[in-house]
C-alpha cells in the first residue's frame, strides 16, 4: 500500500452510506457559533460525485425559496455530522448538470421503483 | 542539531483539521538518513554533518566513494548532502537519524527543491508578459515585444527578460507548517506545495524567518 493511501486511511470514515447520483439526501452538518454546536440539514439530491480517496467529494442542488442552491461536502469531512439517503432516484447521466437549466416540475427526479 | 535534512516528495493530498477544516499537504519522506561525515571546527574551521540519503547497490558506486562510505560504515548512497549545526557532538558516523526528531507539529520549515522542468518556454509562461490580444485582427499574441532602444545604447540590457529554458533550477518555499510527523514512516506533513515533481530530493530545514509555534 502507498504512504499516501495509508495517511489517507486514517481519516476515511466507515460510517458514511452508499451515495449514488440522483438520490435525495439529508447531510446534517455541523455548524460551530462560537462556544455551541448545533447541526444543520442540508436535503437536496445529488448532482455529482467525485471519487478519490479522502479527497472524495459530492454535491447536493436543492432549490431554496426559488434559488438553486448547490453545496459541495468532502465525502470523508469530519463536519458532517450524518448522511441519509431520503430516497432513490432514477436517472440515466453520472452528472447532473441539466438540472440547472430546467425549472419546478420539470427538475423532478423519478423514484426509483 | 543540524539545521536541516533531506527528504523525498511522496505527493500531495489533505488532511482534516480539528474542527473539520481541510488542510492542503505535501507527504514527504525525511528518512532513513545516515550521517557518512562529521565536519569539526577543528579539523575543517567549521560544525557541519554530511549525510546520505537512499540507499544504492555497491556496485553502483565508483571505488572512492565506496572507501568513503566504508570509513562511515554505512551502505552506499544516492544523494549526498552537508548540514550546519552548532552542536554536532551526538551524531556518530553511521548513525541513523530522521526528520521526525528534529521537526515537532507546529514548527515552520523552509523547503528547497528543483522545480519541474518546462523545457524552451517564450515570455508569457516564463516571465508572465501579459501578451497581445488573441483576436480582432491581433498580429501580436504571445510575442516579447520591445527588448530596449535604438542605436542609443545600441545593445539589449543584460538580464532583460527573454524566452529560454524554465525550471528545473533550485526553489524554497519558506514558512510552511509541520501540520503532522509521523516517526513510525520517518514521515513529515507540511501545510501547502513544495517545489519538484513526486519524487524529488528536498532540502528540509528550520524556517529562516519565522521561529517558533504558530496558528
Amino acid at each position: 500500500m502507498g504512504i499516501l493511501e495509508n495517511i489517507e486511511k486514517e481519516y476515511i470514515r466507515t460510517d458514511m452510506p452508499e451515495i449514488r447520483i440522483g438520490d435525495t439526501l439529508k447531510v446534517n452538518v455541523k455548524i460551530k457559533e462560537g462556544e455551541k454546536e448545533r447541526v444543520q440539514p442540508f436535503e437536496g439530491v445529488v448532482m455529482s460525485k467525485r471519487s478519490n480517496g479522502l479527497k472524495s467529494t459530492f454535491t447536493v442542488r436543492k432549490i431554496s425559496y426559488g434559488v438553486g442552491v448547490e453545496r459541495t461536502f468532502f465525502l470523508h469531512s469530519p463536519s458532517l455530522e450524518s448522511i441519509k439517503v431520503v430516497s432513490h432516484g432514477q436517472v440515466r447521466r453520472a452528472k447532473l448538470y441539466y438540472l440547472r437549466n430546467l425549472r419546478g416540475k420539470a427538475a423532478r427526479i423519478k423514484e426509483k421503483a | 542539531m543540524l539545521e536541516g535534512i533531506l527528504g523525498k516528495k511522496i505527493g500531495m493530498t489533505h488532511i482534516f483539521g480539528a474542527d473539520g477544516n481541510d488542510i492542503p499537504v505535501t507527504v514527504i519522506k525525511t528518512g532513513p538518513c545516515f550521517v557518512v561525515q562529521k565536519k569539526t571546527m577543528d579539523k575543517e574551521g567549521y560544525n557541519a554533518v554530511q549525510i546520505g540519503f537512499s540507499e544504492k547497490k555497491e556496485k553502483r558506486s565508483n571505488k572512492p566513494m565506496l572507501g568513503h562510505f566504508k570509513k562511515a560504515g554505512t551502505t552506499a548512497f544516492y544523494h549526498l548532502r552537508e548540514f550546519r549545526g552548532k552542536e554536532i557532538d551526538a551524531y556518530k558516523p553511521g548513525q541513523k537519524i530522521s526528520g521526525c526528531d528534529m521537526f515537532k507539529v507546529g514548527e515552520f520549515v523552509d523547503v528547497s527543491g528543483n522545480t519541474k522542468g518546462r523545457g524552451f518556454q517564450g515570455v508569457v509562461k516564463r516571465w508572465n508578459f501579459a501578451g497581445g490580444a488573441k483576436t480582432h485582427g491581433s498580429m501580436f499574441n504571445r510575442a516579447p515585444g520591445s527588448i530596449g532602444s535604438s542605436s542609443d545604447p545600441s545593445r539589449t540590457y543584460k538580464g532583460h527578460k527573454h524566452p529560454g529554458h524554465y525550471g528545473n533550477e533550485r526553489m524554497t518555499v519558506e514558512n510552511l507548517k509541520v501540520v503532522a510527523v509521523k516517526p513510525e514512516d520517518d514521515i513529515i506533513l507540511v501545510r501547502g506545495a513544495v517545489p519538484g515533481p513526486v519524487n524529488s530530493i528536498l532540502e528540509i530545514k528550520k524556517a529562516n524567518k519565522k521561529t517558533g509555534y504558530g496558528q
